[in-house]
């Protein structure tokens, strides 16, 4: 480190938080704080204070009689405690484990195609699989809820030209698949370029080394690709976990097209959203939020812990 | 460079996924040319020998006393002062964290990448009680302002800046006496461009395409983003005495999704590199 401050040029590469400051950098260190104060501030008003607010909250209750008192740990208790939550919960639990590998499954697929160049036209693939990311998650919903339906969608015309009777997709038994399956839709091109923008940096010379061992596609993909991109794995995880555990759009938007298959505590965030918004009961609310938080949290922390482990095993 | 056979067979199975994603956007097109009677009466997949997408259109924008071009409207606002003010503030602090050193960077790093675990209901129903008390809700306020915050944004725009930006440029411009704010907006700006319209692109999508937060915080229709307004024309069927307009929705879906679709077209070389240059640093 001493050479590269001596030599006044800093390689080209990328300066880490953890260099030693330049030598003017200390005089201007409130520079930076000017810059960073903007985002900082409405940071605060927007994430900071409502999650404060929110413990606030959730650590209350209303009474008919004596107002807003404090009763610690009540709500919490009663969330625990709550059969309508739990279902809600188990919903988006067997909704993550079922959707999410599908999704990032078909993602790493067409990454790993784009990426070996021997599809004809890649270019177009790459562009077409991520416009759904472009579409509103309620136009999403709105279409595939219409093609679902059986009066003027797909599902109708299919069975009404082809005489079969297929399922109805809105039924109380299908609609979590097919709501799985507008999210894949919207998905995988977003996650399908998250994991082909990492491939793209793996250096050729890797490539190159493995050719002349004679490794084969498959050998390569297994052990240059995959570890190389872990980290972009392990970040889509998080994400669609937590976009998982957040389910709430679709199911929404659908709820005036399948009625009597989507409840109000159909997801946690539904629960939540209609105890505050129907019910008015904001404490108890605040309470199964924060509870779906922690939840998100522990678990985006556990894949985290689990994908950095077996990046130092390997 | 690597010998490159082309596989039909792979073609094909990738071309599986490749209609999957087309699929609904073509049943989106093609039934925006059909009236409502149409739409009952036709293979969901074909057309009906009714070429109805100009009336379509045309009802759509009229429907209501032009409502639809209202919530037009009021979505770009939202855009441009939401998705805007999100990219200015995510390059700002982009740079910061990326080419000065102050004291807290590291907590100020951490605290926004923890906060994106946080679910949107966690925050939503705090937001609005507090919101709420300074008299924001059912003013555009309450949309714009969650809408400033990117966590993403500001990630990617520090990756870029360290990667972007030399540190010899800014020693230069300092040498010369410009000031910081000069320094950022006549030197900096110009070569973190690829990354701003990267940022531009995604917290306009998040903008465009937000449904929660309005839905949350506007309960007068005035005010309303084109998400909401679908969602309300699609419900008034099943309201008693409420129109069915299934071919207003579909056709006013089409209209609501051509811009972002034709933005990601255009811009394509940005946001592919831009995502490239925030891959690097995994």
């Amino acid at each position: 480190m001493t050479a590269t401050a001596q030599s006044d040029s800093h390689p080209r590469g990328k300066p880490r938080a953890g260099d030693p400051p330049h030598r003017t950098r200390s005089r201007r260190r409130w520079v930076g704080v000017g810059f960073i104060a903007p985002f900082l501030a409405v940071f605060t008003l927007v994430f900071l204070a409502p999650i404060v607010y929110s413990i606030y909250l959730s650590l209350f209750r209303e009474r008919l009689i004596g107002g807003n008192s404090f009763v610690g740990f009540d709500n919490y208790v009663d969330v625990l405690n709550d059969d309508q939550f739990w279902t809600s919960l188990a919903r988006v639990a067997l909704f993550l484990a079922v959707q999410v590998p599908i999704m990032l499954g078909i993602a790493l697929a067409v990454a790993l195609a784009i990426d070996s160049r021997r599809l004809y036209a890649a270019n177009l693939f790459r562009i077409t699989v991520f416009l759904p990311y472009a579409v509103p998650a309620v136009v999403a919903t709105l279409m595939w809820g219409f093609m679902y339906g059986s009066r003027f969608g797909l599902v109708g015309s299919i069975n009404e030209n082809l005489g079969l009777s297929l399922p109805n997709p809105l039924s109380p038994d299908l609609v979590l698949l097919s709501i799985g399956n507008i999210v894949t839709w919207e998905f995988v091109g977003y996650n399908m370029l998250i994991f082909y923008s990492a491939l793209r940096v793996i250096p050729l010379s890797l490539y190159e080394a493995a050719e002349i061992d004679g490794a084969g596609q498959w050998r390569i993909i297994s052990a240059i690709k995959l570890p190389a991109i872990r980290g972009a794995l392990v970040v889509a995880t998080i994400f669609s976990i937590i976009g998982s555990f957040q389910l709430f759009n679709e199911p929404s938007v659908m709820q005036s097209l399948a009625p009597n298959a989507i409840g109000t505590y159909f997801t946690p965030n539904m629960y939540a959203y209609s105890l505050s918004f129907s019910g008015q009961q904001y404490n108890y609310s605040a309470a199964v939020a924060i509870v779906m938080g922690i939840v998100t949290m522990i678990i985006a922390y556990v894949v985290q812990l689990r994908g950095l482990r077996r990046e130092s095993a390997a | 460079m690597r010998n490159s056979r082309r596989s039909v067979p792979l073609t094909l199975v990738a071309g599986v996924v490749l209609l999957y994603s087309l699929l609904p956007l073509v049943w989106l097109v093609i039934n925006a040319t059909k009236s409502q009677p149409g739409l009952f009466r036709s293979f969901g997949l074909w057309f009906d020998r009714d070429f109805a997408l100009f009336d379509n259109i045309s009802d759509t924008l009229r429907y209501d006393d032009g409502i639809f071009v209202r919530w037009l409207l009021n979505t770009l606002m939202y855009v441009v002062a939401g998705a805007g003010g999100a990219t200015l503030l995510a390059v700002m602090g982009g740079y910061a964290l990326a080419k000065f050193d102050f004291p807290g960077k590291r907590a100020v790093f951490a605290v926004v990448i923890g906060a994106v675990a946080v679910p949107g209901t966690a925050l939503a129903v705090p937001t609005f009680l507090m919101f709420s008390e300074m008299g924001l809700t059912n003013t555009p306020w309450a949309v714009i302002i969650p809408s400033l915050i990117s966590p993403f944004g500001l990630y990617l725009m520090w990756t870029f800046a360290e990667q972007a930006i030399p540190d010899e440029l800014i020693e230069a411009a300092r040498v010369d006496g410009a000031g910081e704010f000069r320094t950022f907006f006549r030197i900096c700006l110009p070569v973190l461009a690829p990354g701003i319209v990267t940022v531009l692109l995604f917290t306009t999508v998040a903008t465009w395409n937000n449904y929660f937060l309005p839905l949350i915080m506007l309960k007068n229709p005035d005010w309303y983003p084109l998400t909401l307004g679908l969602n309300a024309w699609n419900q008034q069927a099943g309201t008693a005495g409420g129109e069915a307009v299934f071919n207003l929705v579909i056709t006013a879906s089409l209209l609501t999704i051509l811009p972002l679709i034709a933005a990601f077209l255009c811009l394509q070389r940005y946001w592919q590199s831009g995502l490239t240059a925030g891959s690097v640093k995994e």
